[in-house]
């Protein structure tokens, strides 16, 4: 690996010294981020329109071979992507679409596809949001004690277990959660509710309402931090192990400082580095990966939205979903080079 | 010296013979790496010899002789599933499935990704940036949603999902092929291939080639491990071959049954505790193997 290397030091002998030029760096590297995101906009925005248009040579008849759909609801896809358009002019109505935000009718719901995605986006954001800080809140935490007691028994048990639950299916351990804490096993009691978001017979907008929601959510929530708390633990500890080796920890040390201290206040604050980045950069994927978990404890969310519209194939909610869950990646790979550059100012020269 | 008739070909033999020989004898050194390969090499002949350990009969719904969902006996050692099979028979011929998926799909996403990251290191021009340029962008679109948009645009088959794991898991490949190519394409032994006049190809296949091959090597058995963890899920999700048992869609048929709320484990705790063993052994080679190709991380824990 001795390229990356060889370009650090490159970059680092052409960095300007005047700060004037500093501040082109930083907004050149904000444009540059920003032009390439867009162009990964873009991609996926034409990437979603040949995906539904030329693999199955006619999604029409695909769809017309499912018994539950009816002759109309063909008539109307067949309208609504054009397809006895050419294929420029059904490109062009797709952007059209797009950026107004039509996404066509839900087969399975007769509904405007794009209100069907708001409806569904809270209870998903709910989840994956807590879940991301808790998971990378302990993570962090495990990932640095791992660290600093390496090689002891501890290192080894929490290496271990973020090994293992680095390779569970995260919605098998769910399964195992539900059958465990839900349904009850041997000596342990129902604990928690198998599914869903709020109890039927609660208003979900009042103070009893959130904590029969916060009560739904325990064993998902659960679920998806132990699935990325493993990761973040995984990275913190090993860009902390770099960090150790550095030489201003030496010259730290050696000038008295307490190691505590010299821990806390300089390795761990430049280790966090690659940490916060993943974890901002993971909230994109989560928001996908919350698809499994969503199914297995039936919480309404986009994830569900997904699975259900599989069964149909709800071909305009699968498109819908599809282009959120890409932006919701590209947003998060954006926030999280921003955060690089401000955390690090020298990869912005 | 005994080796008189030394060919430049028997001399590469050799060569390759030895260099395969120390990296064994540094893999045996991680005991980690061992018991995974050991794992690994346990269910392997499981998947092989399927038909001697199981009839194949006891996969069919129609000749199931079990009860509905029944708890562990003499005669089903795991229980039976909601049809009446034993779940052990199911899970000897699903490791079949579960692995072959595994293996293929990363064939495909290895050849994908080893021509596309050779290619964007090595074409120095708008060729190469280009595919660099879309590589960033595949990587970009979220993996799950991709492949079950595929997976059910495509149909549910055997090949078609180790096609969807295949093409969705390649752009992490080639990035990591495109670095290491980048930082070989600068070493010395490359000017003077291209001063002798090699062309493009035999630059990269003669050259480029067998020295990211053994990062190639460790990269590919940590894709098999993300490759059988795919599989599980889109089975899961129900868009697996609906002919074949594999270890998805036995946990699938359990969720759906309702093995879990009536609290039958033999059902769905046998199947995870296989995909667990396989991909964490998987994961603990590749990271033996990383360790052994990288000489950085020998030294670190």
């Amino acid at each position: 690996m001795s390229a990356p290397t060889s370009t650090l030091v490159a970059e680092a002998e052409t960095q300007p010294s005047q700060p004037g030029r500093r501040r082109s760096g930083r907004w050149r590297y904000i444009g540059s981020k920003l032009l390439g995101s867009f162009g990964a906009l873009m991609f996926v925005i034409v990437f979603n329109f040949f995906l539904f248009r030329v693999i199955p040579t006619d999604p029409v008849r695909t769809l017309a071979r499912n018994r539950l759909v009816s002759q109309e609801q063909v008539d109307e896809l067949t309208r609504t992507l054009g397809l006895e358009e050419p294929l420029h002019q059904q490109f062009l109505t797709y952007l059209q679409n797009t950026f107004t935000g039509e996404f066509g009718l839900s087969f399975k719901y007769r509904q405007p596809v794009g209100e069907l995605l708001l409806d569904r986006l809270w209870p998903t954001l709910l989840l994956v949001g807590t879940s991301t800080i808790l998971a990378s809140v302990i993570g962090i935490y495990l990932g640095m004690v791992s660290a600093w007691n390496r090689g002891k028994r501890i290192d080894h048990l929490s290496t271990g277990s973020s090994l293992t639950l680095y390779s569970m299916p995260e919605w098998w351990l769910g399964l195992v959660f539900l059958a465990v804490f839900a349904v009850g096993a041997g000596p342990i009691p129902e604990l928690f509710p198998t599914g869903g978001l709020h109890s039927t017979d609660v208003d979900p907008n009042s103070f009893a309402g959130g904590l029969d929601t916060a009560w739904h959510l325990t064993l998902p929530v659960l679920t998806l931090t132990l699935a990325y708390l493993a990761e973040y633990s995984l990275i913190m500890r090993s860009s902390l192990l770099d960090e150790m080796g550095e030489d201003y920890l030496t010259t730290a040390r050696a000038k008295g400082l307490r190691d505590v201290y010299v821990r806390r206040r300089h390795a761990t604050r430049n280790a966090l580095l690659p940490t916060a980045t993943l974890v901002v950069l993971n909230l994109g994927f989560i928001v996908g990966g919350a698809i499994t978990i969503e199914t297995v404890f039936s919480i309404p969310g986009l994830g569900l939205l997904t699975t259900e519209a599989l069964e149909v194939p709800d071909y305009p909610v699968l498109q819908g979903t599809f282009l959120f869950f890409s932006i919701a990646v590209i947003l998060a790979n954006l926030v999280s080079n921003l955060l690089y550059g401000w955390l690090d100012p020298r990869v912005l020269s | 010296m005994s080796d008189t008739t030394l060919t430049p070909r028997r001399l590469t033999w050799q060569r390759r013979r030895q260099s395969a020989g120390r990296t064994w004898r540094q893999f045996r050194r991680h005991r980690t790496g061992l018991i995974g390969l050991g794992v690994l090499v346990f269910f392997g002949l499981v998947a092989l010899f399927a038909p001697l350990l199981a009839d194949h009969s006891g996969i069919e719904v129609t000749e199931a002789t079990g009860g509905v969902l029944e708890g562990p006996s003499w005669d089903y050692p795991l229980g039976t599933d909601a049809n009446g099979r034993s779940v052990l028979t199911l899970l000897i011929w699903g490791a079949r499935v579960s692995l072959m998926v595994g293996l293929l799909a990363t064939a495909i996403s290895m050849f994908l990704g080893t021509l596309v990251g050779l290619a964007s290191g090595h074409y120095r021009n708008f060729f190469g940036a280009a595919l660099f340029r879309i590589t960033e962008w595949f990587l970009v679109v979220p993996f799950l949603p991709l492949a079950i948009v595929l997976a059910s645009l495509l149909g549910r088959s055997l090949l078609n999902i180790a096609f969807v794991i295949g093409v969705t898991s390649w752009p992490a490949t080639a990035l990591l092929i495109r670095a290491q190519t980048l930082s070989i394409e600068g070493r010395p032994y490359l000017e003077r291939a291209r001063a002798l006049g090699a062309g493009d190809w035999r630059q990269m296949s003669r050259h480029v080639l067998p020295n990211v091959m053994p990062m190639v090597f460790a990269n590919t058995t940590l894709t098999v491990a993300i490759a059988i963890l795919s599989e599980t899920t889109l089975s899961f999700l129900g868009l697996g071959d609906p002919l074949r048992v594999s270890w998805g869609s036995m946990l699938d048929e359990a969720f759906n049954t309702g093995a879990i709320t009536t609290g039958a484990w033999w059902f769905f705790l046998p199947p995870g505790i296989c995909v667990i063993l396989v991909v964490m052994s998987f994961t603990l080679i590749g990271q033996a193997l990383e360790e052994v190709y990288n000489p950085r991380l020998r030294d670190r824990a």
